[in-house]
């Protein structure tokens, strides 16, 4: 076995040549959070905050008949009660939702604390403003809310059914109806002429997003300057910023966003949340800070939460295995209102069911509805990790249907390298592609072949912990997003990013990026991009973000976005910077621009190699002004916004390995390797990380993970003690290998790689699961795959006592 | 009440309301925010500092609980001479993300190292089993651990 498929971390093509882009580098921020020095939302100290904290609805769908607050307001450091409706005049409108995915798609008024009706336990129907958290917590317990339960609306089917409508105004529970069916009489003739028809039915639970930060919220007003600063534990300080000053109807000039050091987030911080909007207008109100911090209880309940659907996907093969058509369609749970990007959230996958896989026929429907549950948003892969289950999953029930193996129906339905850039049935440009080496990669990291004959021998000597192999291949569309595609998807932004690069008297440079790291590294990363292309060190190389004040113009971190969309705003405006120095360095050098060459920091004239100026000569002749070219503006810097002309399209292979104990129902991964390629890597280190962190996450879902509600839409799993986060423990190491394919889609030749991991893994994992019970005739169980539910799968099918 | 505990090394009094968490007295008493709170249920760990040598859930402690005690957190760690061995490892080897459970992953950390000898991969993902990451995965975490046990 070789060591490595691929050695590289750059193509030969790359336009890194400064040695610093592709290297493992230790990260800048680490010593700061290392040794408690970072500053997150919690630790700001804002002398005289008032705090609040909210009285949330105990019932999953209640009217709301009274609220005394008598005892709240004798209770010691409470200042003030707010109901829903005290506060109705202080919204300029609802909180928002930015994705009206169809015209007519229904979206009822969710207005930050509820006026009347409560909609999912953990609705916000008072709120308490104390001197001190302690007192405000105090305080709610003072609140007595008088409620007429409702019936409550917790399955999708009973929702799509209209049986209870939870909306009146709405009239129905269906927030929409969305279709992609480009060629509706070629898939009917597909299946028609199929030799397999596969059709299968999987459920994605709901999934709590759990940063081990809670969420955290100040507003730091000036009431009389008029303007207010909103510090909050977000991944979207910029869009924040629009939205908030829209929603409170307050002049956007007068609104900063900060998102202080922000501990993860994973989709649940994109989002415009209730409490930033409650603390903003409760600052106003009071004249002072006002600052919230998020419980872990609450963090369950009431910050977004991910997956929830369910999906029927049809694959239409001819005798061969070979793919001729896929019909997927979903019934997804929207919660109980829209949040910022919810009903976007499941047509993130509409374009990818058909996963890497050549299919000349597709169709995709979608259908939405309300429940009394925790709204749902985006969560780590958003659409796609849905998308790549269902094909993923549904493949290996082909294989089964054809008698071939699962390697081999992928190697099959491959889409051929020669095709890219591949006109996909669903209407995309997937830029770049090799697939087959990962596969054969992450077969030989896991020995397949072993393990196969292995699981072959344990099965005939009569084992009760049977071993199981599972294989995800896929490919995701990330880098959100072309303008033009998200306006064809009614999105209501844009998708560009922005940087600006600024080299200062002393060539030191300042980098401001819209993009707002949590934990990616984009300190490092950006450093080192500048860095490489200018000849100076890393570690000259400061990038600053997340305060709209400082980096005005950003469309901020999701979506693998950051690298691909920000990552080349940045390279454009480095490119441009260099551009107007090789200009001043011609003209220092009376030479002229087309005859410099710029390496290693120093502008030298091509065939005179004694005739040189430093970036550093340039930087301060740049600064002082005193002999530039005519009309040339002094100092050094240049931004630019960029806008994708397509996604990126990363794609890999993962192998799962599992011991299934029949007797126990036990799981146990205890083999697992990742091919991944994600193009030209700008830090290995960084990548690995990624796919590390995405990976566990990705397998959380298949055997632990669950948001589970019972019928009165109570949350069971409202704490870490119940919703099973992993541990170490219960975790392994990683065999991960890479190829390097470079996108077409920007000049660094990046795709993304923060949600990857999480896309691969949860297939190929319930692949294994499902492989090591397939001698009982077991075909799926519905994740997560506890002991209970194998034991019970085992049971129905038959093999061992009850 | 009146607590008077060694915090790094040097003696902190302040008087607190008696159900203060020691978590809380660091914090907003003390200023020394590098404690982090990610739960409240004792689960996830981020508020783990070292009480008289041994680690514990600083959520679990009430500060009047450790009235005497000698207590290390995350800010009493690095010296002059640079980062502690742990923290020098979890740099090293990528072993933290967004850093918000590094605090209390580290002096879990330490706490093990000092703990046990010959700790192997698998006893420092058992000893490690009460500080949740959702960031890494555990991998690096545990090859950090690894390299500042040797």
């Amino acid at each position: 076995m070789t060591d490595t498929l691929d050695t590289r971390t750059l193509d030969e093509a790359s336009p890194f040549t400064g040695g610093i882009v592709g290297q493992a580098r230790l990260r800048k921020e680490d010593p700061a959070l290392l040794t408690g020095e970072s500053r997150f939302i919690d630790d700001l100290v804002l002398p005289g905050a008032l705090w609040i904290a909210c009285v949330r609805s105990p019932h999953a769908h209640a009217r709301i008949t009274s609220i005394d607050s008598s005892a709240a307001l004798a209770a010691d450091g409470v200042v003030a009660v707010y109901s829903g409706a005290d506060l109705e005049g202080d919204w300029a409108g609802p909180l928002p939702c930015a994705w009206p995915v169809t015209d007519d798609m229904k979206n009822p008024a969710h207005l930050p604390v509820a006026v009347g009706k409560a909609n999912y336990a953990g609705d916000i129907v008072a709120v308490v403003v104390a001197s001190s958290r302690y007192a405000a917590a105090d305080g709610v317990e003072g609140v007595v809310v008088d409620y007429e339960p409702l019936e409550a609306v917790v399955d999708i089917e009973d929702a799509a059914s209209d049986r209870v409508v939870i909306h009146e105004d709405c009239g129905t529970n269906v927030s929409y109806d969305w279709a992609l069916v480009p060629d509706p009489d070629a898939v009917d003739a597909a299946f028609a002429d199929a030799v397999h028809h596969v059709t299968e039915t999987y459920v994605h639970q709901r999934l709590i997003p759990a940063p081990m930060e809670p969420r955290g919220v100040a507003a730091v007003p000036s009431p009389h300057n008029g303007d207010m600063v909103l510090y909050s534990s977000t991944q979207i300080p910029h869009v924040l910023k629009v939205m908030a000053a829209l929603t409170l109807g307050m002049p956007e000039q007068k609104l900063r966003v900060i998102a202080p050091s922000v501990g993860g987030g994973f989709g649940c911080k994109l989002n415009v949340y209730a409490e930033e909007l409650i603390c903003m207008a409760l600052a106003n109100r009071h004249g002072g800070a006002v600052r919230w911090t998020e419980s872990r209880t609450e963090a369950a309940t009431s910050t977004i939460q991910g997956r929830a659907q369910r999906q029927t996907i049809e694959l239409a093969a001819d005798a061969d295995g070979k793919l001729t058509a896929v019909r997927a369609t979903l019934l997804a749970d929207m919660g109980a209102y829209l949040q910022l990007v919810a009903p976007g959230v499941p047509l993130l996958g509409a374009f990818l069911y058909h996963g890497l896989y050549d299919v000349p026929a597709y169709a995709f429907t979608c259908r939405s509805v309300f429940t009394n549950l925790t709204p749902t948003d985006a969560y780590r892969g958003a659409g796609r990790p849905e998308a790549t289950y269902a094909i993923e999953r549904a493949m290996d029930a082909l294989a089964i249907a054809v008698g071939v193996g699962p390697d081999e129906i992928r190697s099959r339905n491959f889409i051929p390298t020669e095709k890219f850039p591949y006109d996909s049935p669903a209407g995309l440009i997937f830029d770049s592609g090799n697939y087959q080496p990962t596969l054969d990669r992450a077969k030989e990291l896991v020995d397949w072949d072993g393990r196969r004959a292995e699981q072959a021998e344990r099965r005939a000597a009569g084992s009760t912990t049977q071993l199981g192999l599972g294989i995800s291949s896929y490919v995701e569309m990330c880098g959100l997003a072309p303008s033009r595609t998200l306006a064809a998807l009614n999105y209501g932004a844009g998708g560009w990013e922005s940087a600006t690069v600024r080299i200062l008297p002393t060539c030191k440079v300042q980098v401001v990026t819209g993009s707002t790291p949590h934990g990616q590294g984009h300190e490092t990363s950006w450093s080192m991009i500048v860095a490489d292309q200018l000849g100076v060190d890393p570690d000259d190389v400061e990038v600053l973000h997340s305060d709209t004040a400082i980096s005005p113009l950003g469309m901020d971190t999701y979506g693998s976005r950051s690298l691909s969309v920000g990552g080349t705003a940045l390279w454009m405006a480095t490119e441009k910077v260099i551009d107007k120095a090789r200009t001043i360095a011609a003209h220092m050098m009376e030479a002229s621009a087309e005859d410099l060459e710029f390496s290693g920091g120093v502008f030298s004239v091509k065939g005179s190699p004694d005739k040189e100026v430093p970036l550093a000569g340039v930087a301060f002749g740049a600064f002082t002004a005193h002999d530039l070219p005519d009309g040339m503006e002094p100092n050094l810097e240049a931004q630019v916004t960029w806008d994708p002309g397509n996604f990126v399209f990363p794609f890999g292979t993962h192998i799962a390995v599992v011991e299934v104990d029949e007797e126990t129902g036990a799981v146990e991964l205890v083999d697992y390797a990742a091919v991944d390629d994600c193009g030209n890597q700008i830090n290995p280190m960084i990548v690995e990380g990624q796919l590390h962190g995405g990976i566990v996450q990705g397998v959380a879902q298949a055997l632990w993970e669950e948001a589970i509600y019972d019928e009165d839409g109570q949350l069971r799993a409202a704490n870490l003690a119940d919703y099973l986060v992993p541990s170490a423990a219960e975790c392994i190491d990683m065999k991960l290998d890479h190829t390097v394919t470079p996108s077409t889609s920007n000049p660094m030749g990046v795709k993304g790689i923060g949600e990857a991991g999480t896309i691969a893994s949860t297939p190929a994992v319930m692949n294994a699961v499902v492989d090591a019970l397939r001698p009982h005739g077991i075909t799926d169980i519905v994740m997560p795959a506890s002991p209970m539910r194998v034991r019970r799968a085992i049971e129905m099918a038959g093999g061992g006592a009850s | 009440m009146e607590v008077s505990v060694t915090v790094n090394g040097t003696v902190r009094s302040a008087d607190v309301e008696p159900r203060t968490l020691l978590a809380h007295f660091l914090r907003d008493d003390l200023g020394l925010t590098g404690t982090n709170i990610g739960c409240d249920t004792s689960s996830c760990g981020a508020c783990t500092v070292l009480v008289d040598g041994r680690s514990a859930k600083s959520c679990t402690l009430l500060a009047v609980q450790a009235d005497g005690s000698d207590v290390t957190t995350i800010e009493g760690l690095a010296g002059d001479d640079g980062l502690h061995p742990m923290q020098q490892a979890f740099h090293e080897c990528h072993a933290l993300q967004c850093g918000y459970c590094t605090p209390g992953m580290v002096m879990a950390a330490v706490s093990l190292v000092d703990e046990y000898e010959d700790l192997d991969a698998a006893g420092v993902r058992e000893g490690l089993e009460g500080n949740l990451c959702r960031c890494t995965g555990y991998q690096n975490i545990v090859k950090a651990v690894l390299a500042a046990s040797e």
